[in-house]
């Protein structure tokens, strides 16, 4: 059984904090009592419980009745474990769907049927694919309120397919629900004879999850252990996460920025020795050679290089409340490297509303430009597109500390 | 992201590699240590992240002075078996140092008196971060919290200010003053937990197992007579087998009737009942909706 990170796209209008109920709800997945809770605070004439409630989280989102923070609620079924990120649809709040969309696999893009494709739509399309994510379910709600059309259907689908050939998603369905009265999202509705598709919970429960395996080995070293005590006084592993690829006793590599060539002797996990390593185990590499190494060191086959620049295009999406100050050194944290940058020019401005690209000078809160940077010494990676894994870093003001942006190398 | 096959496989993987990256950017990092499963589980994670070195932290345990024994006594026989540091905060010494009041009523809880001892601890040490084993899952407060939590000199946490947290990358870069919490098993529920000690077969203090004792019962819940608990003429006291699925304060911390005996006993108990975690054995959530919230904001975990 594996897990699948989604997130939900959409305005409260949209229905998007009953859909989520609904599959919380409809999944058994809600507890007797929270359940109880919930009841007394339903407020609504005949309605039992309102779903939109459990997606609730603080008290200030309670007061202003709208989704703030990502808060991020946890299912199962038989076939998957499920996360939800659970971010507002809000434009003040790209940042938080941004923060959500970076940690999934799959974004449920909810669409209002009566008014079809917004510019919220591609908004959220946009920041999807732009964060890298390959699948997206569209989710055609409130269609119970049209009669269950299918010509609607079929236009929001078509209209969707146009603005797909933008953007790079992988894998798109479609799939006519009510979140309010269940239509096609636990079970097929009786209520679309005309939909061939599956439910909502069985295309989660079945769509491909994709994986870094298959691209060139990455590995940065995390952290150093050597206990110099008596019974392990050579012990020198080198632990840190597989970003992509794989790596084996016998591999050939290189340690970076040092340019060292050396061999794999011993790959560890959890303290048992393996042969192999997958992109997303945590193991600590052996070396034939006794090298200097430390955190932020780069270990890649020596036939698989990766870029090596100190200039570097990249997206960034902007975090934070300050803008951004052309000239101003930041820092940039590349997996577990630390450097010091500074942004040479603004090369475009990338409005996700209406997909405007325009000259700009200056960086805002939640605005995504596309940058050039230079960097203090040079970083080893792959362009986004290529290696999602090895291809992000956050910029962290230099006072402050906050991370204010999220990039994407180009 | 998802690429393992086995769940606990990438929640294990997960936690390590935030263990592994609160030891590389932080100072003086310390592993809070309550004595409950969960933070069993993180001591059980940080030997797979660390060893054969040792810890690059100590445990730190802030004793309310309300506890179990038996939790005592097992944190005890833990801490000398792994041979790491324990570096233990009284919060009876809290009490008389800044003469707090404690709570009124039947079943006093210390968890706001907690505090206190849990930022001095902070200061004296200089800890600038806190490892936890606070679960998203647990509470909706706690579904909105980072895996790198920025606290300030108050100890303070601001829903409406956190972080973004992209990808897997930590940014536990603070200013001075400031701490953070770090949360290994965020992702992690409370199945998830139990799974994984059954996979790996953790040993746990004998309080989660089912045993015979004392109680009385309030409302619909059993709280354990004890040298803090003296029932009173009018309670009703029984002795039912019960097991404890949380363990806090034994003045706030309720038992639950049940007769399992294993780990699997445990696991099916729990997939049948459907009264989340801390609903069922928490007298100190249900003060208000909000309860966590408010201790959160106030530095609470």
């Amino acid at each position: 059984m594996n897990t699948l990170r989604f997130i939900t796209a959409g305005n409260v209008d949209d229905g998007k904090s009953t859909l989520i109920g609904r599959l919380l709800y409809d999944s058994d997945s809600i507890h007797t009592d929270q359940l109880g809770v919930l009841q007394k605070q339903t407020k609504q004439e005949g309605v039992d419980i309102d779903l939109s409630l459990i997606t609730d989280g603080l008290r200030a989102e309670r007061e202003q009745g709208i989704t703030i923070d990502v808060a991020y609620k946890y299912f199962s079924t038989k076939k998957r474990k499920f996360i939800i990120a659970d971010a507002p649809g809000h434009e003040q709040y790209t940042r938080n769907m941004v923060t959500g969309a970076s940690n999934s696999d799959l974004i449920i893009l909810l669409v209002d049927a009566r008014k079809g494709i917004t510019e919220q739509t591609k908004r959220h399309a946009s920041i999807g694919s732009l964060m890298g994510i390959k699948k997206a379910i569209i989710a055609i709600n409130k269609i119970d309120l049209l009669n269950y059309s299918e010509p609607t259907f079929n236009q929001i689908k078509a209209d969707f397919e146009t603005i797909k050939k933008e953007l790079k998603y992988d894998a798109v369905t479609y799939i006519p629900v009510s979140a309010l009265v269940g239509d096609n999202i636990v079970r097929k509705s009786e209520n679309t004879p005309w939909y061939q598709g599956k439910a909502l919970l069985e295309t989660l429960e079945s769509v491909e999850l994709n994986t870094t395996e298959d691209l060139a080995s990455r590995f940065q070293v995390q952290w150093v252990i050597r206990p110099k005590d008596e019974k392990y006084h050579d012990y020198r592993g080198y632990a840190g996460l597989v970003l992509s690829g794989a790596y084996k006793v016998g591999d050939i590599v290189t340690i970076l920025p040092a340019r060292i060539e050396t061999k794999i002797v011993k790959v560890e996990k959890n303290g048992e020795e393996i042969n192999w390593a997958l992109a997303g185990d945590n193991v600590v590499l052996h070396f034939e050679k006794e090298i200097d190494i430390s955190r932020g060191d780069t270990v890649v086959l020596s036939n698989e290089l990766p870029t090596e620049s100190a200039e570097i295009t990249s997206w960034i999406s902007w975090l934070d409340t300050q803008p951004f100050q052309l000239g101003k050194t930041y820092l940039l944290q590349h997996r577990f490297k630390n450097v010091r940058v500074k942004v040479q020019a603004i090369n475009q401005k990338w409005n996700v509303n209406d997909w405007e690209f325009t000259k700009d000078t200056t960086i805002g809160l939640n605005d995504i430009a596309q940058i050039s940077l230079k960097t203090n010494q040079p970083l080893f990676y792959d362009p986004f597109d290529k290696n999602p894994k090895s291809g992000n870093a956050i910029l962290i003001d230099e006072t402050s500390y906050n991370t204010v942006g999220a990039l994407m190398f180009l | 992201m998802s690429i393992s096959n086995n769940y606990l496989e990438q929640l294990e993987n997960e936690a390590i590699y935030i263990l592994r990256e609160t030891a590389a950017q932080f100072e003086k990092p310390a592993l809070l240590f309550s004595g409950g499963k969960d933070s069993i589980v993180l001591v059980h994670l940080a030997l797979k992240a660390f060893r054969p070195g040792k810890f690059p932290f100590p445990l730190v345990h802030i004793d309310t002075g309300h506890n179990f024994p038996e939790a005592i006594a097992f944190r005890d026989k833990l801490v000398h078996e792994i041979g790491e540091k324990l570096i233990v905060g009284n919060v009876e010494d809290s009490i008389k140092k800044y003469n707090l009041k404690e709570t009124a009523g039947k079943f006093p809880s210390r968890n706001a008196l907690q505090t206190y001892s849990l930022l001095d601890t902070i200061q004296e040490n200089e800890f600038d971060a806190c490892i936890g084993g606070a679960r998203r899952d647990e509470e909706k407060a706690r579904a909105k919290e980072r895996i790198f939590s920025v606290r300030d000199d108050f100890g303070q946490w601001d829903p409406k200010l956190q972080r973004p947290e992209l990808w897997d990358v930590l940014n536990g870069k603070v200013q001075k003053g400031h701490n953070v919490r770090v949360f290994p098993i965020s992702n992690w529920t409370e199945l998830d937990v139990w799974n994984y000690i059954q996979k790996y077969n953790i040993e746990l203090p004998s309080l989660y197992f089912a045993h015979n004792r004392e109680c009385i019962l309030h409302q619909d819940k059993l709280v354990a007579t004890s040298q803090f608990i003296q029932p009173e003429k009018h309670d009703t006291v029984v002795v039912e087998k019960v097991r404890y699925r949380t363990v806090g304060d034994m003045t706030c911390t309720a038992a639950v009737p049940s007769s399992a005996a294993t780990i699997q006993d445990i696991i099916e108990d729990i997939i049948q009942t459907r009264i989340s975690e801390r609903g069922q054995t928490r007298l100190d959530d249900q003060l208000s909706e909000a309860a966590m919230e408010d201790r959160k904001k106030q530095g609470y975990f």
